[in-house]
C-alpha cells in the first residue's frame, strides 16, 4: 500500500499535478482552499504494534481514530491530548497532520509532544522513517515533531507511533461561578499549585475544571477548589465543538496567547480553554482587528471556521520564518504537489 | 596562529579584546568538551555578551565562510561542541542571567548560558521548578540543554527538553533574527520549535529561552528496591507501568555500578542484589502513599528481595545521589570510561543486557550499566584505559557494537546525548541515504553554506561508505552508487 502511494505521488510530481492528502475529511474545514486530486489515506489501515507496558502504539495512517482510542481505552490507556475527531470518519493520521490537541493540552501536552516517529512518503515517492517507538531519540533532526501540523504540505504519513498515558484513575468536573477577569486569573493561580487539574473552561460567567488522577488527590483537590459537580460529557463539547457556543453564523476565531493575557475587547462571544492560553470568539470582526489584538497580546489568531478565507486562516508569518518555511517545503516535496496553499499562499 | 588574523581583525571591530581568545595556552581549554577522546584547538575562541556581538560574530563568520562551533558549558558527551581547527567556537558562557520568572504564568526566560540547576533556584521561591533533570544539571547550560534536547531521571512522567521549552530566540548563521514557539501555544506554520530543539547546534544559534515552569510536588517519596536478576528487575519496571502508574523516575542500576558507586558516595544500596530499581512517586501526599503502596505489592510480586522506601527528603535525596553520581563514581575505579546512550523497547531489556555481558567477555574488557528504566534509555559504561591503544581501540569496536544492537532491536543510538561527532558512523546504520539525504536538506534551508557546527551528527554517504555498514533495506545496499572499501 505504501508503495501505491508512493506512485501515485511520483506520477503526480512527474506531471506537476496537486495531490490532497485525505484521511476521513473531517477536517477538510481547517485551513486554507482544498486543492488537487483526492489521495485517500483510508485503505492503509490498522495497528501495526501496540504493547501496554511500553506505553507507544504506532498505527497506519488509515486508522480510524475513534477504533484506535477505544482499543486503548480496553487496555486502561489513553492519547493524553485528548484529540478531536470532528466527525466519526476521522483518522489517526489526518489526527496528527491537522495537529490540534483537545481540553488536557495544558497539563498533559500538545500532540506533537507524543510523536515518537513516523513513517512518510516524500514528494519524491520515497518511503522514509523518522524517530522510532521508544520515548528518548535525538539521532537526527526530529523530523516527525515537524510533521505534527504540517496539514499535508510536507509528506504523507503513513504511520506514526505515538506515547501514551494511562487513563486516569478517577475524575470529576466542578463549576464555579466567575467574570472572565477572575476566571483567568483562577485558572492561572490554579496551574502554578500542585493540583491534578486536567481541563479549565470559561463561558458566560462560568468556569469549569476537570480534576484528574488518583482517587484520593481528586477528591481532595474538589474540597479545595468547591463549586458544582457536572456531567462529564461537557469536555466532549468543548472538544468537538458541539456545544452551544460553536453554533451560529460568526466565524469562528481561535486566538493563542499567553495564559495570562487579559479578556479580549473584541466585540462577539467568546470561550477560553487551555487555563487561558486558548481563546474562542465566535466575532464578526474584520481579520485584521482580530489579527492586531492577537498580536498586541504576543499571541497569534486563526481563523478556525469560516466562509470567507481570502486573508488566510493562519497568521502571517515574519519573512525569515516564511523564507524558513519554503526552503523546508522544497527539501520535502520539490515539485509542490501536496495540499498547496492549504498553509500559506505557494509562491 | 597566521591564518586566524583575518578573523580576529574583523571580530575586533565590534568586540573588545577579552572576547577574543586566540592564543594557544587560552584556547587550550576549549579543545574538547565532555566526551575527552576527541580533542580539537579551536583557531578563535568568541565569548559574546550581547546578542548584537552574537549577530555580527555569526554575520562576519557567514561572509567570510567560516565554520562557526557554539557551545555552553562543554559537558555534552558526544563531541557536539568539539571545537573547528579553522573557525571560531562560539562560547555562550557569558550568557547567564535569569531575565524573568513570571510566576503566574509559569514561565523562566533565561539566557543559554544559565546552567539547569539555576532555573529551579531561581523558581523555588514561587513554589516552582524546571522539570528536566540531566545528572550534570549543576555544570550544563540550558543552551547545551536545547541544542541536545537533555533528558534526566524524571522525564518519563515529564519529558524531556522539548517538552519543558515553550520558545526560543535566536540568529541563524546569517545573522538574520529568528523566534521559534512562545508563551502562546501552538506558533504558527510548521513547528520549527521541534526541530530545533535536539538540533545540536547546527541549525541557528540560541541567544534566549523561554523555559516552562511547574508547581513543585508537595511531597515525593522513592522506592530502592533490589532483585537478584537483572530481567526480573526488567519484567518488574513493564509490571509498574502495566498497572496504570507512570513513577515520577524510574532507575535501574547493576551490581557492577552500585559497588563503584557505593564506595564513592555511601547512598546505602544493597551490594548484593543483581540490580537495584529506583521508582519515586510524587504529588500530593495522600496519592504518593497510595502509589508507593501499590508500586510496592507490585515490585515484591515480581521477585523483589529487599525495598526501602525514603523516610524523609533527605533519605531521598541520598538514595538519588548515588545514580546521580554514577558517571563520576566510575571515573573513580577506572582510568577512563566510555558512556554510551542507545534506547531499547523496554521489553528487549534482557536480551540487550545478555548481549552486553557477551561482549565484556569478548573484548576483555568490563562494563557496568545504569539505565533509565522507565524510558528504555541503557547507559553501559565501558572502563578502559586510553594510554592502551589497543584498549581504546576494543572500547570503540565493543560501543559500536552495543549501539547497533540497540537499532536492531527497534532502538536507537542515542537517547538524550546526542550524535556529535561520537555517534556520526551509527547514523548510517540507523538511516538509510534518503533520510540522511533529507537531513541535510533541513540543515541547507537554515544554513545554506553549511558553516553551523560542521562534520557533526549527519554524516555524508562517502562517510558512511567509508565506514562500511550500511543499513541494508529490502536486499539492497542503501547507496549502491558509492565505492566500498
Amino acid at each position: 500500500m505504501i508503495e501505491s502511494f508512493a506512485e501515485t505521488i511520483r506520477d503526480a510530481a512527474a506531471r506537476g499535478r496537486a495531490l490532497r492528502l485525505r484521511g476521513g475529511g473531517t477536517k477538510d474545514f481547517y485551513g486554507n482552499a482544498l486543492r488537487g486530486e483526492v489521495l485517500d489515506t483510508r485503505g492503509y489501515a490498522g495497528i501495526v504494534a501496540y504493547e501496554p507496558t511500553e506505553l507507544v502504539v504506532t498505527a497506519r495512517c488509515g486508522t480510524s481514530l475513534e477504533e484506535l482510542e477505544t482499543i486503548l481505552e480496553a487496555n486502561g490507556q489513553c492519547l493524553p491530548f485528548e484529540p478531536p475527531h470532528f466527525g466519526p470518519q476521522a483518522t489517526i493520521g489526518g489526527c496528527v497532520a491537522a495537529g490540534l490537541s483537545g481540553p488536557r493540552r495544558p497539563s498533559a501536552g500538545a500532540l506533537r509532544d507524543f510523536v515518537l516517529g513516523v513513517k512518510l512518503v516524500d514528494g519524491r515517492g520515497q518511503a522514509l522513517s523518522f524517530g522510532g517507538q521508544v520515548m528518548k531519540n535525538v539521532a537526527g533532526y526530529d523530523v516527525s515533531r515537524l510533521l505534527a501540523g504540517s496539514l499535508g504540505t510536507l509528506g504523507l504519513i503513513a504511520e506514526v507511533s505515538l506515547k501514551l498515558a494511562p487513563r486516569p484513575q478517577a475524575e470529576t468536573t466542578l463549576r464555579l461561578e466567575a467574570p472572565q477577569a477572575r476566571a483567568l486569573e483562577l485558572m492561572n493561580r490554579w496551574a502554578g499549585q500542585p493540583l491534578p487539574v486536567s481541563a479549565t473552561a470559561w463561558h458566560d460567567g462560568e468556569l469549569t475544571a476537570r480534576l484528574s488522577g488518583s482517587a484520593a488527590g481528586v477528591r481532595a483537590a474538589a474540597a479545595r477548589l468547591g463549586g458544582a459537580v457536572v456531567e462529564q460529557p461537557f469536555w466532549a463539547g468543548i472538544r468537538e465543538h458541539s456545544a452551544a457556543f460553536f453554533s451560529g453564523p460568526e466565524p469562528l476565531w481561535r486566538l493563542s496567547l499567553p495564559s495570562t493575557s487579559p479578556p479580549l475587547e473584541l466585540q462577539g462571544r467568546q470561550l477560553v480553554e487551555w487555563g487561558g492560553g486558548l481563546r474562542w470568539i465566535k466575532s464578526s470582526e474584520t481579520p485584521t482587528v482580530i489579527r492586531d489584538a492577537a498580536r498586541r497580546l504576543k499571541g497569534h489568531a486563526t481563523l478556525f471556521r469560516g466562509a470567507d478565507k481570502a486573508a488566510g486562516c493562519f497568521a502571517p508569518l515574519a519573512p525569515a520564518l516564511e523564507r524558513l518555511h519554503r526552503q523546508l517545503k522544497a527539501a520535502f516535496d520539490p515539485a509542490g504537489i501536496f495540499n498547496p496553499g492549504r498553509m500559506y499562499p505557494e509562491r | 596562529m597566521g591564518a586566524a588574523l583575518p578573523v580576529v581583525a574583523a571580530l575586533r571591530e565590534f568586540l573588545p579584546q577579552r572576547a577574543i581568545l586566540h592564543e594557544e595556552e587560552d584556547t587550550r581549554p576549549y579543545e574538547c568538551d565532555g566526551l575527552t577522546a576527541y580533542r580539537q584547538l579551536p583557531m578563535v575562541v568568541a565569548l559574546p555578551e550581547t546578542e548584537e556581538q552574537v549577530r555580527r560574530i555569526l554575520e562576519t563568520c557567514s561572509s567570510l565562510k567560516i565554520p562557526v562551533v557554539p557551545r555552553g558549558a562543554g559537558t555534552g558527551l558526544s563531541g557536539g561542541a568539539l571545537p573547528p581547527g579553522d573557525g571560531v567556537l562560539l562560547s555562550m558562557a557569558k550568557f547567564m542571567r535569569v531575565l524573568r520568572i513570571d510566576p503566574l504564568a509559569r514561565v523562566a526566560v533565561v539566557q543559554p548560558g544559565v546552567r539547569n540547576a539555576v532555573v529551579s533556584e531561581a523558581a523555588a521561591p514561587f513554589g516552582l521548578y524546571y522539570a528536566p533533570d540531566p545528572s550534570s544539571q549543576i555544570a550544563c547550560t540550558i543552551g547545551g540543554n536545547v541544542a541536545e534536547n537533555s533528558g534526566g531521571v524524571h522525564c518519563l512522567k515529564y519529558g524531556l527538553t522539548l517538552h519543558n521549552v515553550l520558545g526560543v530566540r535566536g540568529f541563524t548563521i546569517e545573522g538574520e533574527p529568528l523566534e521559534l514557539g512562545g508563551e502562546a501555544p501552538d506558533a504558527p506554520g510548521y513547528d520549527l520549535l521541534a526541530l530545533a530543539v535536539g538540533s545540536e547546534g547546527m541549525l541557528f544559534v540560541v541567544t534566549e529561552v523561554t523555559l516552562k515552569l511547574l508547581p513543585k510536588p508537595q511531597s515525593a517519596r522513592v522506592i530502592m528496591a533490589s532483585f537478584d536478576d537483572v530481567e526480573k528487575a526488567g519484567a518488574a519496571v513493564a509490571d509498574v507501568i502495566a498497572a496504570g502508574i507512570v513513577p515520577a523516575g524510574l532507575e535501574m542500576m547493576d551490581r557492577p555500578a552500585t559497588r563503584a558507586v557505593e564506595q564513592f558516595v555511601g547512598a546505602g544500596y544493597d551490594l548484593e542484589a543483581a540490580a537495584i530499581l529506583l521508582c519515586e512517586s510524587d504529588g500530593a501526599p495522600e496519592e504518593v502513599e497510595d502509589e508507593i503502596a501499590r508500586m510496592k505489592t507490585l515490585l515484591a510480586h515480581a521477585g523483589a528481595t529487599r525495598m526501602t522506601v525514603s523516610r524523609d527528603e533527605a533519605e531521598r535525596l541520598r538514595f538519588w545521589s548515588g545514580r546521580k553520581a554514577a558517571f563520576p563514581a566510575v571515573g573513580r575505579i577506572s582510568p577512563d570510561y566510555y558512556c554510551m546512550d542507545g534506547t531499547i523497547p523496554r521489553k528487549r531489556l534482557g536480551e540487550v543486557l545478555r548481549f552486553i555481558a557477551a561482549l565484556e567477555k569478548k573484548y576483555g574488557l568490563r562494563c557496568p550499566n545504569v539505565f533509565h528504566a522507565g524510558d528504555g534509555n541503557l547507559h553501559p559504561l565501558i572502563l578502559f584505559d586510553a594510554n592502551n591503544a589497543d584498549e581504546l581501540h576494543r572500547t570503540e569496536l565493543f560501543a559500536a557494537e552495543v549501539l547497533e544492537k540497540c537499532v536492531e532491536v527497534g532502538g536507537t543510538i542515542t537517547g538524550e546525548h546526542g550524535v556529535g561527532v561520537e555517534k556520526i558512523n551509527q547514523m548510517c546504520v540507523q538511516f538509510g541515504a534518503p533520510e540522511l539525504e533529507l537531513f541535510r536538506g533541513v540543515k541547507r534551508a537554515f544554513d545554506p553554506q553549511g558553516l553551523l557546527n560542521p562534520g557533526k551528527a549527519v554524516p555524508t554517504l562517502a562517510r558512511c561508505a567509508e565506514y562500511g555498514r550500511m543499513r541494508v533495506r529490502g536486499g539492497q545496499l542503501a547507496h549502491p552508487e558509492l565505492p566500498r572499501f
